[in-house]
């Protein structure tokens, strides 16, 4: 049988995907080759945001966190979502300022925020440490359990007919709608989507992705101290603008009771245990906005792998130079939010129909590591 | 000897010397967060099955505290 759509990758997004193909009425397929969600998606912090690099990126986060808020009740329980809200902690002068922009632009794109003083933000949140010169608060921003959203998407799409098949490791595609299996078999699609996070270079050679190491650490559970998702303003430059190894501060109160402490970024380190010194460069920072964070005990912390392009911008569309063949990857730091609108705009381009945002941001084709022609042989004869 | 502990607000008296956790042996004790009963397993501070709150300070592991005067320990986190 010839399947219409045929998804590589069970995380988050392959899973919106085969969510948004399905409700279009597609028949689709979903390969996973271990435990659907339990890649980069179950390392993630799941915190639903906006960011504002660039108009591209915006636009999809604002998308994503939309989807998220409108099917916010559909979400099982354990899938823990919540509209805690974020502040965005500014330091100084200087931060406040870029709070002040960021305020700016924000409303411009119809989204609200509001400014805090020092005052306010110490009433909104006690916890922090004095000193800080404000915050800007993103009410409608939310939080949720990365795994359980995932699981609870690739169910909506089963239940809509998607098919699931476990155990199932792709070893090849190429563009004759062919994908081969480590087991020997092959099977068939009108059209391939290559969703498989990190592990997709392996199956379209030339792809500019590169793994990019966070850490992550989570508390006991305590009554709760902290309320919004905090992150400071010095984010924007430590995470996005510096390739080196940082850190930046940035608390997640779960339901739980439990604060989830992040966030460490790293290019060049592959190994999966947990790089010591960096984490401790990163709870100290958490420290200095948290002082009442040395009270309390660690119960865990775990690396995860981002897949960054070079722009931090995912692949969204064809393999350039290619028919059948699809990207959905390259979603960073930002995937958990980005994955409705990511499923919802692959589907449109696969449909045909005229997507809601402008998809050339996120066209595979605006590499120049691809030339129009070699991709098709180059993924039949690197991976078949 | 004996010395005074609070436990769940009342107090007791206990052999000095002794582990916290040998005070709490057979008491009910706390609830996981899907409601199971849990008691100490594995004395030596691994397991973390005999948490309880120490002088206000919550995730204390009995089995690694000895019992002191006037210790205040509630049971339920
Ligand atoms: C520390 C950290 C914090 C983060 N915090 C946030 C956050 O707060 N907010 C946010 O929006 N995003 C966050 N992210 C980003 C987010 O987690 C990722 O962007 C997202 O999970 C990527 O999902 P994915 O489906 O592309 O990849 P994955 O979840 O890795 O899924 C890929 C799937 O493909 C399968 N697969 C791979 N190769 C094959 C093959 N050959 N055959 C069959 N199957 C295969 C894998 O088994 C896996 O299940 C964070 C990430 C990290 C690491
Ligand atoms: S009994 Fe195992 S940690 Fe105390």
């Amino acid at each position: 049988m010839t399947v219409d759509v045929l998804i590589i990758g069970a995380g988050i997004i392959g899973s919106a995907v085969a969510e948004a193909c399905a409700r279009r009425g597609l028949c689709v397929q979903v390969l996973e080759a271990g435990i659907p969600a339990a890649g980069t998606t179950a390392a993630g912090m799941g915190h639903l945001v906006v960011l504002d690099d660039n108009p591209a990126e915006l636009a999809l986060s604002r998308d994503g966190l939309a989807r998220w808020q409108a099917r916010q009740h559909a979400l099982p329980s354990q899938a823990e979502y919540r509209a805690c809200g974020t502040l965005w902690l500014a330091r100084d002068d200087e931060e406040m300022a870029e709070a002040e922009r960021k305020q700016i632009l924000l409303r411009q794109h119809g989204l609200d925020s509001q400014l805090l003083t020092a005052d306010e933000l110490r009433r909104c949140e006690p916890a922090l440490v004095n000193g800080l010169a404000g915050a800007l608060r993103r009410p409608d921003e939310a939080v949720l359990y990365p795994p359980v959203a995932s699981r609870w998407l690739l169910s909506q799409a089963e239940a809509l007919g998607a098919v699931l098949l476990r155990n199932a490791e792709v070893n090849c595609v190429n563009d004759e709608g062919e994908v081969s299996l480590s087991d020997g078999r092959t099977l068939r699609a009108a059209n391939i989507i290559v969703a498989a996070g990190n592990q997709s270079t392996r199956l379209v050679p030339g792809l500019p992705l590169k793994p990019r190491k966070g850490q992550l650490l989570i508390t006991e559970r305590y009554p709760a101290t902290v309320h919004h998702q905090l992150v400071e303003l010095g984010y924007i430059r430590s995470a996005h603008t510096n390739d080196g190894d940082s850190v930046a501060f940035n608390v997640q109160p779960r339901a739980t009771g439990q604060l989830l402490i992040g966030s460490s970024r790293q290019y060049n380190d592959l190994d999966s245990g947990l790089n010591w010194p960096l984490l401790q460069r990163m709870l100290a920072r958490a420290c200095e906005y948290l002082p009442g964070l040395l009270a309390l005990q660690a119960l865990r912390s775990w690396t995860g792998f981002r897949p960054a392009t070079p722009d931090k911008l995912p692949l969204l569309g064809r393999v350039p130079g290619c028919q059948r063949l699809w990207l959905a990857t390259g979603h960073e730091g930002l995937g958990i939010t980005t994955a409705l609108a990511s499923g919802e705009l692959l589907a449109d381009l696969l449909c045909n129909t005229r997507p809601s945002l402008d998809p050339h941001p996120y066209d595979p084709a605006r590499f120049d590591t691809w030339t129009a022609a070699t991709p098709i042989q180059a993924v039949e004869a690197a991976t078949c | 000897m004996l010395i005074r502990i609070e436990l769940d607000g009342t107090v007791r008296q206990v052999p000095s010397g002794i582990s916290l956790a040998a005070v709490l042996a057979g008491l009910p004790g706390r609830r996981s967060a899907s409601g199971e009963p849990r008691a100490a397993l594995c004395g030596m501070g691994v397991c973390f099955e005999c948490r309880v709150t120490v002088d206000g300070q919550p995730h204390q592991r009995a089995c690694q505290l000895p019992v002191r005067e006037g210790m205040v320990v509630q049971r339920d986190v």
